[in-house]
């Protein structure tokens, strides 16, 4: 972490987060710190609302009331809809990843691996071709990607493989805070297994914060500190990962839990 | 406006009306006081398909006058059928005088080259552009790049130029060599080879670029910087040819190759052909101008 940071602060602070789509309800009054090196699960089932707050504090979406600061390098905790877009874009490139659910919505599909995640360091300035190609070998090499197939294209991976690269690509300029959006959905069961303990390991490893959005309980359990339920809109229960999901209160956790397939 | 006797009855002075060529002017200001930055214009039918010059040509209709000297190129050539047509047109509607000789030109229209003659303050250089939009084949949406333009986000242009050496090992645009225009404006040169894109860099002459079908006008103001992306590691170069030109011998300027015929017989020629010209007449010749025509590629090697 950066010396300039005010380390008694969060990292992200959320207030009172409102967004309608006109009438209807995206998500109502979320309120939550998100601390340095915590990671943030976020629950519940279609239509709850995850995406749309997801969206809303990676900045994609504004919302119609509450705040959502960000404590930055530079000046500490600052409202993000205060900022100008050109501070957000230069946050979200330096600062941020946002890996999606669908590698196609975070890969350039049309480049090569290692241009992919070169595209982030060339965004923030690099120009010395021998050092990108090394960091981007670096970071793929990271996520357990064959550096054999760096210079293929990513319609030619796996989703597995491209799920890594996207991983990669949002990990290159060291950022502090990363959202995912389902980061494993859509993957065959052992790819996810392999999947998640690489993520869980190198956010361990590089410090870095997260706010996980799924619908699967177990990534869930597996990833976050922290777990927030939400339903129509609201959050209905949030604690420690294991309190909430080994001892739900709220009935539609409960039912969240006991819906959970057994094998 | 005084209409000159040799113009085409029924024709407005330089085929454009007044108000259209206001509205032109008007877009060239605002193009040269931010060198770089696409402005939009209301583009109007031509006589000739979009592609073929019509931005270049309302630019050259906005901005020429009855004492202009009109010259314009086609890959470098005076003499081909795009050159013959723009010049035969502007003859007519505007009864402008013409020429092939680069130093005597007020106007040079332009696709796809730059003479090799330096060009001299007070002249203006007008290109033809068929997609002005630099980033466009990496970033479809409108919106989008206006908005990268708007924050200066250049970075992945770089992307291109990265793919280009991981595949081939060197930067291998040939052509449209994306260039950084007064530090600030990412601008495409239109198709021109980017052995010309130096010649850009703090040129005297005022350079205009139009583009029809996309509706655009943008300027690089005489003795603004022009710079061509690279990398550290990888600087930006221009093409080299092992050959000079067949007829005047310059090994200094753009070569074509030209196959002459069907047993792979070809010669290398300057693409200014006004250049080229002038060369032979001041007492130049290629190496055996007239053998050259016929010598065969393998050739060489079998004297070797």
């Amino acid at each position: 972490m950066t010396a300039l940071m005010d380390q008694d602060q969060p990292l992200l602070r959320v207030s009172s987060v409102t967004k309608y789509y006109d009438l209807m309800i995206g998500c109502r009054n979320v309120s939550f710190d998100l601390w340095p090196g915590e990671v943030l699960g976020i629950v519940g089932e279609s239509g709850s609302g995850k995406s749309t707050l997801l969206n809303c504090l990676s900045t994609r979406l504004e919302p119609n009331s509450g705040a959502i600061e960000y404590n930055t390098r530079a000046s500490g905790l600052v409202d993000l809809f205060t900022m100008s877009e050109a501070e957000r874009r230069m946050l979200m490139r330096t600062d941020w990843g946002f890996v999606h659910q669908n590698p196609r919505d975070g890969l350039r599909m049309g480049v090569s691996a290692g241009a992919n995640i070169g595209e982030r360091m060339m965004a923030v300035g690099a120009r010395v071709y021998g050092d990108i190609r090394e960091s981007a070998a670096h970071w793929l090499g990271r996520v357990e990607f064959d550096i054999d197939r760096m210079d293929h294209l990513p319609s030619t991976f796996s989703g597995g493989m491209q799920q890594r690269v996207q991983i990669a690509r949002n990990l290159a300029v060291n950022p502090r805070l990363i959202f995912m959006d389902e980061p494993t959905g859509g993957l065959d069961v052992s790819v996810q297994a392999r999947l998640l303990d690489l993520l869980r390991e190198l956010v361990g490893d590089l410090g870095l914060s997260a706010i996980v959005v799924t619908h699967d309980l177990a990534v869930a359990r597996l990833l976050s500190h922290r777990l927030m339920v939400m339903r129509n809109g609201e959050v209905v229960e949030s604690g420690l990962t294991d309190q909430v999901l080994d001892d739900p209160q709220h009935p539609y956790t409960q039912l969240l839990v006991s819906s959970i397939l057994q094998v | 406006m005084p209409q000159p006797s040799s113009l085409k009855a029924g024709y407005n002075f330089a085929y454009l009306d007044e108000q259209t060529k206001r509205m032109i002017r008007r877009a060239i200001l605002k193009a040269v006081a931010i060198p770089g930055y696409q402005v939009p214009f209301g583009s109007r039918e031509m006589p000739l398909p979009y592609g073929w010059g019509t931005g270049g040509i309302q630019v050259t209709a906005g901005i020429i006058g009855p004492d202009d000297t009109l010259k314009v190129i086609d890959q470098g050539a005076d003499d081909t059928t795009n050159a013959v047509s723009i010049r035969r047109f502007f003859a007519n509607t505007a009864g402008v005088a013409t020429t092939e000789q680069t130093e005597d030109a007020t106007i040079i229209q332009t696709r796809h080259r730059i003479p090799e003659t330096p060009l001299q303050a007070g002249q203006i250089l007008v290109y033809q552009v068929p997609i002005p939009e630099p980033l466009r084949w990496l970033e479809p949406r409108e919106t989008e790049t206006r908005k990268m333009h708007a924050l200066q986000e250049y970075g992945i242009m770089y992307v291109r130029l990265y793919e280009d050496i991981s595949r081939y090992g060197h930067i291998s645009t040939a052509y449209d060599y994306p260039v950084m225009v007064n530090g600030r404006y990412l601008m495409r040169p239109s198709p021109i080879p980017k052995f010309d894109n130096p010649k850009m860099d703090r040129n005297p002459a005022l350079q205009l670029f139009g583009a029809g079908r996309e509706k655009r006008i943008y300027a690089v103001p005489p003795y603004t910087s022009v710079k061509s992306l690279d990398f550290k590691d990888y600087p930006f170069q221009v093409q080299k040819w092992d050959d000079c030109c067949t007829l005047c011998g310059a090994d200094d300027s753009f070569l074509d190759e030209i196959i002459t015929d069907d047993a792979g017989g070809r010669m290398f020629v300057c693409s200014d052909s006004d250049y080229c010209a002038k060369r032979r007449d001041a007492g130049h010749s290629g190496p055996n101008p007239g053998e050259a025509a016929t010598k065969k590629i393998g050739e060489a090697g079998d004297a070797a």
